[in-house]
């Protein structure tokens, strides 16, 4: 059962427009079975949202994403989740991870422009009292996001047909 | 100069591949869905092709041995050992080819003699025909049916073996079929050719890419190693087709005499495929073989889905086991398998390819891969079942 769950998930990760007869077939299950599995996981958060992976470079948006060395004090009781959910409550604020290493919060913050960024951390990141410093890394230019090569230009080269 | 009668006969007399008209069709439209892709959809993994390059970089562009590297040789080795339980001493046992291509011409230039015959399940790959015949011997179809599931019946393999039996191909899994051999399966053909002088060449290339338990080497059944000649390669197992690497294990006798054809007509296989081959075995025994794992997992998904697919349309087609075609029949539309694949193609614009292309036992069925994505699948399918509605 467990490794069913696991292809599920598996599978919707790489592609979440799949149905579940789709899936039902691809893994050789009752759609019900599946549909119930999927339902269990959206219902307990393991699916937590079906997004769209997005290349806003190829698009005319402006937009800019900075990720943001954040060291900060711990809280009594609470140690970094506190101050983590004060950070990770902004809109602004894309992703947070709490670090290993020379800082504790890494925050990815997104912009419109450069000036957008730069206000978000002077005046609503830096000024919040745990934290001791930031330093922020204007992302330039996306490659790979989530395992997807955004520019892949290997093509299918294979001949139409091979015996 | 009249180069039709400067040809050799035996030349001449081998039929081009049967597929031609389709491919030059194909290439000229805009929007066809090919499954008539007889390679894996997935590009070599990165470590593989990363290593080949720091091989070229470092200078590595000279000859190897005529039998292959070393190194190499003793990874197919451990390779053969901890996955389909056969062993071979690298040292003399395993000749290291361009392709399992090479190695089938090898195999059968070393044993061939003028009028021996050689059995060859029908349908299946189309080049051993010819390179029998090329190498003075007669091929002998030996009918399978999707009634046994395409497998080689004991009852069948007899009716076909003569005196002038030299030996028997073992194409499984099968391609065009998709079909498998199990070890009861190859129990009972071992009990036909036990009491025989017959040589089997078992082509094992799509070994790794079985959908019900692992593959069953027919070189592992008891007795049957001494006489039988394992070919295999990189292609299907780490999608590495273009680099052209196979190999063969077998009795030293044998491999020698190959070697011999080898050492002068291709002297050694490429040493930057050599390279790439020996990453796949090392990063295969470090990760348990998780990249051909997940490989076969995919190709087990689109299996489903384009089973499933042909069966709603309601068309017979047995569920392949192996490989990655399916072989549905498509009696039911009156059609023979090329009038099929033709105006399928003309139609629809879908390529898949008429059955018969791989022997007559092919007739009245196609062969589709599902080496595509499962996106064109679907769409092909589709298209498929319009076409089929139409028809029926």
């Amino acid at each position: 059962m467990g490794s069913r769950v696991n292809e599920i998930l598996e599978i919707l990760s790489k592609n979440s427009k799949l149905t579940p007869a789709e899936i039902s077939t691809m893994l050789n299950m009752e759609v019900e079975e599946v549909k119930d599995i999927i339902k269990e996981l959206e219902a307990n958060n393991t699916i937590v949202k079906y997004n769209t992976l997005i290349n806003w470079d190829k698009t005319d948006k402006e937009r800019v994403t900075a990720l943001i060395e954040v060291k900060v004090t711990p809280q009594r009781d609470q140690g970094f989740d506190s101050i983590a959910e004060r950070i990770y409550k902004f809109p602004e604020v894309k992703s947070v991870y709490l670090m290993s290493g020379p800082y504790d919060l890494c925050v990815i913050v997104e912009g419109k422009t450069m000036k957008d960024v730069a206000s978000f951390v002077a005046q609503r990141l830096s000024v919040l009292e745990p934290v001791l410093s930031t330093a922020t890394h204007f992302i330039l230019k996306p490659y790979k996001i989530e395992g997807v090569i955004l520019e892949d230009d290997e093509k299918d080269g294979r001949q139409v047909i091979t015996l | 100069m009249n180069w039709e009668e400067k040809i050799s006969k035996k030349v001449r007399d081998t039929p081009p591949s049967g597929i031609r008209k389709f491919f030059d069709i194909v290439n000229e439209m805009d929007d066809a869905i090919s499954l008539g892709v007889g390679e894996p959809d997935f590009v070599t993994p990165w470590n593989i092709r990363e290593a080949s390059i720091h091989s070229i970089e470092k200078g590595m562009t000279y000859y190897t041995s005529n039998w292959g590297m070393i190194e190499l040789r003793e990874a197919i080795s451990k390779y053969l050992k901890e996955r389909f339980h056969i062993s071979y001493d690298p040292k003399d046992e395993i000749l290291v080819t361009v392709g399992a291509s090479e190695g089938i011409d090898l195999a059968l230039r070393t044993i061939i003699e003028p009028g021996d015959e050689v059995l060859i399940p029908d349908p299946s790959y189309v080049s051993y025909m010819p390179c029998v015949k090329m190498a003075g011997g007669e091929a002998v179809p030996v009918i399978c049916t999707a009634e046994d599931e395409f497998k080689l019946t004991p009852e069948h393999l007899k009716e076909k073996i003569t005196k002038k039996t030299k030996a028997l191909i073992l194409p499984y899994p099968n391609n065009p079929t998709g079909g498998i051999m199990d070890r009861a399966d190859l129990l009972a053909i071992a009990d036909v050719i036990r009491d025989t002088d017959i040589i089997v060449i078992s082509d094992e290339i799509y070994a790794e890419l079985t959908y019900n338990g692992r593959h069953t080497s027919f070189a592992s059944i008891p007795d049957m190693k001494e006489r039988t000649i394992v070919l295999n390669g990189f292609s299907k197992a780490f999608a590495m087709t273009g680099w052209r690497l196979g190999y063969a294990a077998g009795n030293t006798s044998f491999i020698r005499a190959m070697v011999k054809i080898h050492q002068y007509t291709m002297l050694c296989a490429p040493i930057m495929s050599q390279v790439a081959g020996l990453e796949a075995l090392r990063s295969g025994f470090e990760e348990d073989f998780k990249t051909v794992r997940d490989m076969v997992k995919e190709y087990n998904y689109r299996r489903r889905v384009i089973l499933k697919g042909f069966r709603d349309m309601g068309l017979e087609c047995f569920e392949p086991l192996g490989a990655f075609y399916v072989f549905p029949s498509i009696e039911k539309t009156g059609m023979t398998s090329d009038e099929f694949c033709e105006r399928l193609l003309m139609e629809e614009k879908v390529a898949v390819v008429p059955g018969n292309a791989f022997g007559e036992s092919g007739e009245g069925f196609i062969r589709c891969s599902y080496a595509c994505s499962i996106e064109n699948i679907n769409r092909a399918l589709n298209r498929i079942g319009n076409f089929i509605t139409k028809h029926i």
